[in-house]
C-alpha cells in the first residue's frame, strides 16, 4: 500500500508539474489544482497509514489516526480554494487587460 | 559633545528658515561649544592619560558606544573643530547670498560629528560607523551644487571609492578585533605583538589599508580627491585639509602600535606613500585650475605623511603627526585664500588670473605665505616637517651601501616639486602681469571674510618661528598614543645648523624654482608623452561597465518568462534533493517499518487517479475536459481520506472539489475552449522531463518517508481533546482550540483572497465566448429548479446540524461552510443568478466581516476572563425538551469559521456569476474589450 500511495502522490506531482509549466493561464491553474492534491496527500499521509479508526475519541476505540496532519490539510484544502478561485480571477483580469491568456500576458516565447 | 554636532545639525536647519545669519551663528555655535567642552579635559590628555566614556549598546556582542580621548584624538579633534569653527565663518561670506545655507551648515556639522566619531571612538566598529556617517555626509556635501553634473559624478565616485574602501576597513577591524579578542581599541593596543605574529596578518594589513589609502586619496585611489574640487571651496578646504583626508592617516596614526614593525608595512606604506608623494607634485605644476593645483598637493602632502609613517622609525612617525598639523594649517588657509581669488575673479584658470597682488595685496600676502610653507620655507611651518622628513631619509635602516642615497635623493627631487608647484601658485596667481579677461574686476574680500585666513596664517607663522611653544605639548602627547614605545627626546627647533637635510631643502629649493621657470617645456612635454588613460577614466569605464554588466546579467537571467522561472525553479530543487539523496551514505529508500497490504478497492481507486491525472494532462488543451478529468482526480483524493480514517478531511474535499469545478466551469466561458498556445516539442519533452523528475522525487520522498518510524506530538492532542477541549473529534477540537489561533489566521487569509478576487474582477469586461453564450438560450431544467427549492432549508439544516456536532463527530465550521455554501450555490444553478438573487438578498462581504469579527470576538471574550487570547470553555445545558448537549466556547469561534468559509465561497462564485450575467446584459451584441 506503501508504494501505491507514494506513486500516487509522484503522479499527482508529476501532472501538477508539467500543467504549471505550459503556457497558458487555465493550464497553471489546473496544475496548481493537482499539486496541491499532491501536497496535501503528503502531509496527510505523514500521519502514516496504519491507522484503524478516525481520530474520534469515541468509547471502544482504539489505534486512532493521528489527528495533526487532518487538521493541517483540513485548513489546507479550504485556503486551496481560496488560492484557486484568486488565480482564476487573476487569470481573467490578465485575459480582460491583454487579450491574451498566455502567462506572461500576450509575449509569446 | 559628539551629540552636540548631530543635534546642532537638526537646529541648524531649523535657524535656516529664519535667516541665514542665525543659521551661521547657530553652526558655529555647535562648533565653539565643542572647543570649550575640550578645555576641561586637555590636561588630562595633554599629561598622557586616556580618557574613556562608555554606554552599553549591544554589550552581548561586545559592542559599546565606548569612547576614549588622548593626545592623538585630542589634535585631531582641535583640528576638526578649530578648523572647523573658521569654515563655517568662512562660508558665511562665500556661499552665495541666495543659499539660505541650512542645509549646507547642517551637512558640515553632521560630517564634523562624523569626523569626531572617528577620532574618537574607542570601539573600533563604532569608529567604522563614523568612518561611514564621513563618507557618507562628504558625498552629499561633494554633491551639494547638485545640479551641476560634474558635481554629481565627483560625489559619486568619492563615495564609490571611500564606500569601497569601508567595506575593506571594515573586513579588516573585524579579523583585528577576532584576533585580539575585543573590538576596544585599548585591548587591541596592547596586543600588537599577537596580531602581527597572526597569519592572518598580511590580510588584515592590505585591508586597513585598502581603507586608509581610499580615504586619504592614495596613488591609485587618488582620483577621487581632485574631482571632488567640485564642491563649494569651504567644503574642499575643510574635507582636504583637516578632516576627510585625514581621516585615513588617522587610521594609520591610531593602528600604528598594532600593525607596523613588519617588512611588509615598510614596503606598503613606505611604497605607497612615496610614488604618492612624488606623483601627487608632478602633477599638481600641470595643472592650470588652482583647485587642482592643491588638490594634487594635497595628494602629493598626505602621501608624504603616509610615507612619514611608512619609514616606521619614531622620529618619522612624530613627524608624520606633526606634518598633520602643518599640513591641516596651511593647506586650509590655502584654500581659503584660492576661494576668496576664486570669489573675486569668478574663476580659477591659473592663465587668466594673474596680478592678483596689485588688486588684494593683503590676501595675496597671506598667499604667499602659506604657499610658502607649503613649499617648506624656513620660519614657516611646513619647512619644520620637511626638516624632520629629509632628516629621516638621510640614513633610513631599509638602505644600505649606495643604495643609501636613493631615499634622500627621491625626497630632494619631491621637493623640487613641491617648490615648483608652490612658485607656480604664488608666481601665476599673485604676479606675472596683467589678468586676463575676468568676468569681475576683482577687489578685497570683506574684512571677516579674510578673519580665518589670517588666523591660520598666524599659526603657520607661529608655529614656524616657535615650534616648541606653539605645538610641542600637544605633538608630544599625540605622539605618545601612536607610538607603541616611551617617545624618544626630541625637541622642535627652526635652526639645527649646517647639515646635510639644510642642503637638499637649499637643492630643492634652487632647482624647484628652475624647474617652474621652464615650465612651458614641461607642459609641452607632458602633452606630448603622458598616457591618455587617468585613473578617473578608468574608473569612469569600470563604473560603466559593471553597470553594463548588470543589466546585461540581469537581461539574461530576468527573462519575464513566468514558465522560465518556473522550470529553473523546479530544476533546482530536483537538484538538491537528488544531491542530498546521492551524498547520503548507502542511499537508503526503504525503512524498516512493515508495510500495510494493498487491496482490491486500493487498485481501483489508483487506477481513477491514474486516469484522472493523465487525462487532465493529455487533454489539458481542451479545457471543459480537462475539468472533467480533474474532478475525477479530487474524487479519487477524497476517497483516499476515506480510506485512511479521515472522515472530515474526505468531507471538506467533496465539498471543496464541487465548488472547485463549478468556479472552474464559470471562469470557462471566458477562456476559448480551445488552446490555440502551443509549446515546441523540445520545451515539452523538457517540462516532460521535469515533471517527471519531481513526481518521482516527491513519490520516493512519500515512500520512505511511509516506510520510516515517526514520533508525534498527537499523543497530548489526543489525550487532552475531551478532557481539555471538551469534544471527542479531535480534528476539530486542534482546529478550534489548540490551534485556533492558526485557525484565525487562515480564515483572514481566505477572506482576504475572496475580496482580492473581489477587487480584481469589479469592473473587469470580458466578452464571453460565441460557442458558450449560445448554450445560454437553454431554459433552466425545470426538474432540477423544483427540486432545489424545498431542499434549500433542508440543506441548511444538515449544515447548521454538521456545524453543532463538530466537536464530536466528524463536521466543524469548515466543512459546514462548505455544505451551505454548495445548497446555495445550487439554487444559481437550477434557477438562474437572477432568480437567485433577487430571493437571496445576502452581503456576503458583511457575512464575512460577521464571520471574522465573531472568531475574534470569541478570542478577545477570554481576555475578560483574564486568560491568555483564545482559552476556550466549555460547560452543558439542559434545555427542556431536548436532549441535554454541551456547549463551548470554542464553538463559537466555529460559528465565525462558518460564516468565512460560507461568504468567501459564494463571494467568489457570484462574482464570477455576475461577471457574465453584466456582459449579457450590458452588450447584445459583440464589443470589444478594453
Amino acid at each position: 500500500m506503501e508504494f501505491l500511495v507514494s506513486a500516487a502522490i509522484g503522479l499527482l506531482t508529476a501532472s501538477g508539474l508539467y500543467l504549471i509549466l505550459r503556457p497558458t493561464t487555465f493550464s497553471v491553474v489546473l496544475g496548481l489544482t493537482l499539486l496541491s492534491y499532491a501536497v496535501n496527500a503528503l502531509i496527510f499521509v505523514g500521519g502514516r497509514l496504519g491507522a484503524s479508526a478516525p481520530p474520534l475519541i469515541l468509547p471502544g476505540t482504539s489505534g486512532h489516526a493521528d489527528p495533526l496532519p487532518q487538521a493541517l490539510v483540513l485548513t489546507a484544502i479550504v485556503i486551496g480554494f481560496g488560492m484557486t478561485a484568486y488565480l482564476v480571477a487573476l487569470a481573467l483580469k490578465a485575459k480582460g487587460e491583454s487579450g491574451s491568456d498566455h502567462v506572461d500576458a500576450g509575449e509569446e516565447r | 559633545m559628539l551629540a552636540a554636532q548631530f543635534v546642532g545639525a537638526l537646529v541648524v536647519v531649523l535657524a535656516a528658515r529664519r535667516s541665514r545669519s542665525a543659521a551661521a551663528w547657530t553652526a558655529a555655535a555647535v562648533m565653539a561649544s565643542g572647543l570649550v567642552a575640550l578645555v576641561p579635559l586637555m590636561p588630562a590628555a595633554l599629561s598622557g592619560e586616556v580618557l574613556t566614556t562608555r554606554i552599553p549598546w549591544l554589550p552581548e556582542w561586545g559592542l559599546d558606544f565606548a569612547l576614549r580621548l588622548d593626545g592623538l584624538g585630542l589634535l585631531f579633534t582641535l583640528l576638526i573643530l578649530g578648523i572647523g569653527l573658521l569654515i563655517v565663518l568662512y562660508a558665511a561670506y562665500y556661499m552665495p547670498a541666495y543659499d539660505r545655507l541650512g542645509r549646507f551648515y547642517a551637512l558640515l556639522l553632521a560630517f564634523a560629528g562624523g569626523m569626531l566619531g572617528v577620532v574618537l571612538a574607542e570601539n573600533i566598529i563604532l569608529m567604522l560607523v563614523f568612518w561611514e556617517i564621513t563618507s557618507l555626509t562628504s558625498f552629499l556635501l561633494i554633491a551639494y551644487k547638485y545640479e551641476a553634473h560634474d558635481a554629481r559624478i565627483a560625489a559619486r565616485m568619492a563615495l564609490a571609492v571611500t564606500g569601497g574602501g569601508g567595506l575593506a576597513l571594515l573586513a579588516g577591524l573585524l579579523l583585528l578585533g577576532n584576533i585580539a579578542g575585543s573590538f576596544e581599541l585599548t585591548v587591541i593596543l596592547a596586543k600588537g605583538d599577537v596580531i602581527r605574529a597572526h597569519p592572518y596578518y598580511p590580510v588584515i594589513l592590505v585591508l586597513v589599508l585598502l581603507g586608509a589609502f581610499t580615504k586619504s586619496g592614495q596613488f591609485p585611489f587618488h582620483f577621487w580627491l581632485p574631482n571632488a574640487m567640485a564642491a563649494p571651496t569651504p567644503v574642499s578646504a575643510y574635507l582636504h585639509s583637516a578632516t576627510m583626508v585625514k581621516a585615513g592617516v588617522f587610521l594609520l596614526a591610531r593602528l600604528y602600535p598594532v600593525l607596523s614593525g613588519t617588512d611588509l608595512w615598510l614596503v606598503l606604506v613606505g611604497t605607497t606613500g612615496a610614488v604618492t608623494f612624488a606623483y601627487g607634485a608632478y602633477v599638481a605644476i600641470l595643472k592650470h585650475d588652482f583647485k587642482g593645483l592643491l588638490a594634487y598637493s594635497t595628494i602629493s602632502h598626505l602621501g608624504l605623511i603616509t610615507l612619514l609613517f611608512g619609514l616606521d622609525t619614531p622620529m618619522s612617525a612624530i613627524a608624520a603627526v606633526f606634518h598633520i598639523i602643518n599640513h591641516a594649517i596651511f593647506k586650509a588657509s590655502l584654500f581659503m585664500a584660492a576661494g576668496i581669488v576664486d570669489h573675486e575673479c569668478g574663476t580659477r584658470d591659473m592663465r587668466r588670473i594673474n596680478g592678483m597682488f596689485k588688486y588684494m595685496p593683503w590676501t595675496a600676502t597671506l598667499g604667499i605665505l602659506a604657499a610658502g610653507s607649503m613649499a617648506g620655507v624656513p620660519l614657516l611651518n611646513g619647512f619644520l616637517s620637511k626638516e624632520m622628513f629629509f632628516t629621516e631619509t638621510v640614513g633610513h635602516f631599509a638602505f644600505q651601501g649606495y643604495a643609501k642615497w636613493l631615499l634622500p635623493a627621491f625626497a630632494t627631487v619631491a621637493g623640487i616639486f613641491s617648490v615648483a608647484y608652490s612658485a607656480r601658485f604664488v608666481h601665476d596667481v599673485f604676479f606675472n602681469g596683467e589678468p586676463v579677461d575676468l568676468p569681475k574686476t576683482p577687489h578685497e574680500p570683506p574684512r571677516w571674510m579674510r578673519f580665518p585666513v589670517e588666523i591660520l596664517v598666524g599659526l603657520v607663522l607661529l608655529v614656524g618661528v616657535l615650534p616648541q611653544f606653539a605645538v610641542g605639548a600637544i605633538l608630544l602627547a599625540a605622539a605618545d598614543a601612536v607610538l607603541p614605545f616611551p617617545v624618544p627626546d626630541f625637541k622642535l627647533a627652526v635652526w639645527h645648523g649646517w647639515n646635510l637635510p639644510l642642503a637638499m631643502s637649499l637643492a630643492a629649493f634652487g632647482l624647484g624654482l628652475m624647474h617652474y621657470w621652464r615650465r612651458h617645456r614641461l607642459f609641452a612635454l607632458h602633452e606630448k608623452y603622458a598616457p591618455k588613460i587617468a585613473s578617473r577614466v578608468a574608473f569612469e569605464r569600470v563604473y560603466r561597465d559593471a553597470g553594463r554588466l548588470a543589466s546585461w546579467l540581469l537581461r539574461l537571467i530576468d527573462t519575464r518568462s513566468l514558465q522560465r522561472y518556473l522550470a529553473l525553479l523546479i530544476a533546482f530543487v530536483c537538484m538538491l534533493g537528488s544531491w542530498a539523496w546521492v551524498s547520503l551514505p548507502g542511499r537508503p529508500l526503504t525503512g524498516p517499518l512493515p508495510s500495510t497490504p494493498m487491496d482490491g478497492a486500493a487498485i481501483v481507486a489508483f487506477a481513477g487517479l491514474l486516469v484522472g491525472a493523465l487525462g487532465t494532462v493529455v487533454w489539458h488543451r481542451q479545457r471543459l475536459v480537462a475539468v472533467i478529468f480533474l474532478s475525477t482526480v479530487g474524487l479519487m483524493v477524497s476517497l483516499a481520506f476515506i480510506r485512511f480514517k479521515a472522515p472530515d478531511l474526505a468531507l471538506t474535499q467533496l465539498s471543496v472539489e464541487v465548488v472547485t469545478i463549478v468556479l472552474l466551469l464559470l471562469s470557462l466561458r471566458f477562456l476559448p475552449g480551445q488552446v490555440t498556445i502551443r509549446s515546441s516539442v523540445l520545451r515539452k519533452l523538457r517540462d516532460g522531463a521535469l515533471a517527471l523528475l519531481g513526481g518521482a522525487g516527491v513519490a520516493a520522498l512519500t515512500y520512505a518517508m511511509l516506510t520510516r518510524p515517526f514520533e508525534t506530538i498527537s499523543g497530548y492532542h489526543l489525550a487532552n481533546a475531551y478532557a481539555g477541549g471538551g469534544g471527542t473529534n479531535v480534528v476539530n477540537v486542534i482546529l478550534v482550540d489548540f490551534r485556533g489561533f492558526d485557525t484565525l489566521g487562515e480564515i483572514a487569509v481566505l477572506a482576504m483572497a475572496a475580496l482580492g478576487l473581489h477587487a480584481l474582477v469589479d469592473g473587469l469586461r470580458l466578452k464571453p465566448y460565441a460557442e458558450s453564450a449560445k448554450q445560454d438560450a437553454d431554459r433552466y431544467p425545470i426538474m432540477l429548479a423544483e427540486m432545489m427549492r424545498p431542499l434549500l432549508p433542508l440543506a441548511l439544516a444538515v449544515s447548521v446540524y454538521i456545524l453543532l456536532r463538530g466537536h464530536n463527530l466528524p463536521g466543524g465550521g469548515f466543512i459546514a461552510g462548505l455544505i451551505a455554501a454548495v445548497a446555495f450555490m445550487l439554487q444559481y444553478l437550477a434557477s438562474g443568478i437572477d432568480f437567485a438573487t433577487t430571493r437571496m438578498r445576502l452581503d456576503y462581504m458583511r457575512i464575512l466581516g460577521a464571520g471574522l469579527l465573531i472568531a475574534t470576538a470569541t478570542g478577545l471574550a477570554s481576555w475578560l476572563f483574564d486568560r491568555p487570547f483564545l482559552t476556550s470553555t466549555f460547560g452543558y445545558v439542559h434545555p427542556p425538551m431536548i436532549e441535554k448537549f454541551e456547549l463551548a466556547s470554542a464553538m463559537v469561534f466555529d460559528l465565525g469559521v462558518f460564516l468565512v468559509v460560507l461568504a468567501s465561497i459564494l463571494l467568489a462564485l457570484s462574482e464570477l456569476g455576475t461577471l457574465s450575467r453584466r456582459e449579457l446584459i450590458a452588450e447584445p451584441s459583440s464589443r470589444e474589450e478594453s
